[in-house]
């Protein structure tokens, strides 16, 4: 088999896969290094699926409101997948002053984006979605977000890069990154040297120290997450639901079953070390959050509970840019936990910028030497 | 590199079997031919399958199915069950409502 590529990708995760099957669609050969045995082992598989604009930073809103007028509505369609893309609306909840607060400062940025969305109280609130409890009062309203399937669109990228061709290697942990006359042009591996005219490093948090092979280094740290899913219930609601602390968010997916993320506090201080399990304490609590939200989900049935791992960059944002020290290698990771909805966009204008040089969408603001220190 | 982590390998095509509407994941209704499918699409793992076409992702949490999944990929693969790991299993053992879940607090009374 030949290991010379015209790119290759480090990283079988969503972002991974999207912009393999957008270089494909342009005609690239391109290799996909996955380190795992399972596409999509990651933050990939491991979202609340929310595909939003509102609450995001104004340096990703671009990619976020592009992504969702030009490329969901019709991702089912062109990857041959039901990626479940629902456009119902996002509402972001608050029960306090200080959520009224915070909600207000995130509406008012995106407003000023030209996003659709706007401040509405607890009647409002109750009409759009009649099973919140009385104590939540406030809340942020935008229509045209919404969620998808995160794990039939990981997957759905692979299937129909892989029958345009693109190759997909498992177990192949990248080692180290080597230049060549100053250039990007190998990736190692435990079992063969590929090498490429472009490589994009898109393995979430992995990222930092294969990275660092070539002296580069972007300052995200792991950060654990955790959801449950429930049973499958009868319809009930459609919108994607976030809070102004971020403490809980979810959805109920097409097939019934709600998926619900929430943190305990004590993410930051977890024992296991790098492998995404779920502690023992993660699930009751969010349990205890959904509740007071939602009382009707009660009765509920939890049938099972997992855990992720968040790239979390120093400034939240992720890093998406074209590497000017090593010619040839491209960035595309620390998502911070809101990769998924704008990941479409990612592989699309990611692949832009590898093919062509420059990409729909400006990304500089995502430039991976924006870091400074303190002065 | 083990043969099974190359995904452009050929499998053959995909044909028909005269069993294919037989249910293999009982709680959501996966059928063999559709486990198959999915097989030819690229999903090489338990985990894949899993994500792909939710067998294994209802009730029982594939306690039932998780097996006969695994043999029908070895099968299709060409490779022994052992090579393959079965899908990961997560808490809690089995369905818990919300409300007892959220209860697991000690009282000090």
């Amino acid at each position: 088999m030949s290991k010379y590529n015209d790119v290759i990708i480090i990283g079988g995760g969503i972002i991974g896969n999207a912009t393999a099957y957008y270089l494909a669609k342009k005609g690239l050969s391109v290799t996909v290094l996955e380190a795992s045995k399972d596409i999509g082992i990651g933050g990939s598989s491991r979202n609340g699926g929310g595909v939003r604009q509102s609450g995001r930073d104004t340096r990703e809103l671009p990619l976020a409101m592009w992504g969702i007028k030009n490329l969901w509505p019709g991702l089912s369609e062109e990857l041959g997948v039901d990626v479940e893309y629902t456009q119902k609306g996002n509402l972001r909840l608050g029960k306090t002053a200080a959520h009224q607060k915070i909600l207000q400062g995130l509406t008012d940025k995106a407003v000023s984006c030209g996003l659709d969305v706007r401040m509405i109280n607890g009647d409002e609130i109750r009409a759009i979605n009649p099973y919140l409890s009385d104590e939540v009062t406030c809340a942020s309203w935008c229509p045209t977000d919404g969620h998808a399937n995160p794990l039939t669109a990981t997957l759905g990228y692979y299937k129909k890069a892989r029958e345009l061709g693109v190759r997909f290697i498992t177990e192949s942990p990248c080692f180290e990154l080597r230049k060549i006359k100053g250039v990007i042009r190998q990736v190692v591996t435990p079992d063969a040297i590929y090498e490429a005219d472009k490589v994009l490093v898109a393995a979430g948090f992995d990222s930092r120290k294969i990275l660092a092979t070539v002296g580069i280094d972007v300052p995200m740290m792991p950060l654990k997450m955790e959801c449950l899913v429930t049973e499958a219930e009868p319809p009930m609601f459609l919108q994607m639901l976030g809070t102004a602390d971020a403490d809980f968010y979810g959805h109920q997916s097409k097939h019934g079953s709600f998926v619900f993320g929430g943190s305990s506090g004590f993410e930051h201080l977890n024992k296991d070390n790098g492998s995404p399990i779920s502690s023992s304490i993660g699930a009751s609590c969010t349990c205890r959050g959904i509740i007071k939200y939602f009382p009707a989900l009660a009765d509920a049935k939890i049938v099972r509970a997992w855990a992720g791992w968040l790239d979390d960059c120093a400034d939240h944002v992720p890093v998406i840019s074209p590497v000017e020290e090593v010619p040839g290698l491209y960035i595309a990771c620390a998502f911070s936990g809101h990769g998924f909805g704008i990941a479409p966009a990612v592989g699309y204008n990611v692949a832009e910028m590898i093919a062509d040089g420059h990409s729909t969408i400006d990304l500089s603001a995502l430039r991976y030497d924006r870091f400074k220190p303190k002065q | 590199m083990k043969s099974i982590n190359d995904r452009s390998q050929d499998i053959g095509p995909f044909v028909s079997q005269t069993d294919d509407a037989i249910i293999i994941c009982r709680c959501e209704e996966i059928t063999k031919g559709e486990i198959r499918q999915a097989i030819h699409d690229g999903m090489f793992t338990v985990n894949e399958i899993r994500r792909y076409l939710r067998a294994g992702m209802g009730l029982c949490q594939g306690q039932t199915c998780g097996k006969l999944v695994k043999n029908l990929i070895a099968r299709e693969l060409n490779v022994i069950p052992d090579q393959l790991d079965p899908a990961t299993s997560r808490s809690p053992m089995r369905p818990v409502e919300m409300k007892v879940l959220g209860n697991e607090e000690v009282s000090h009374v």
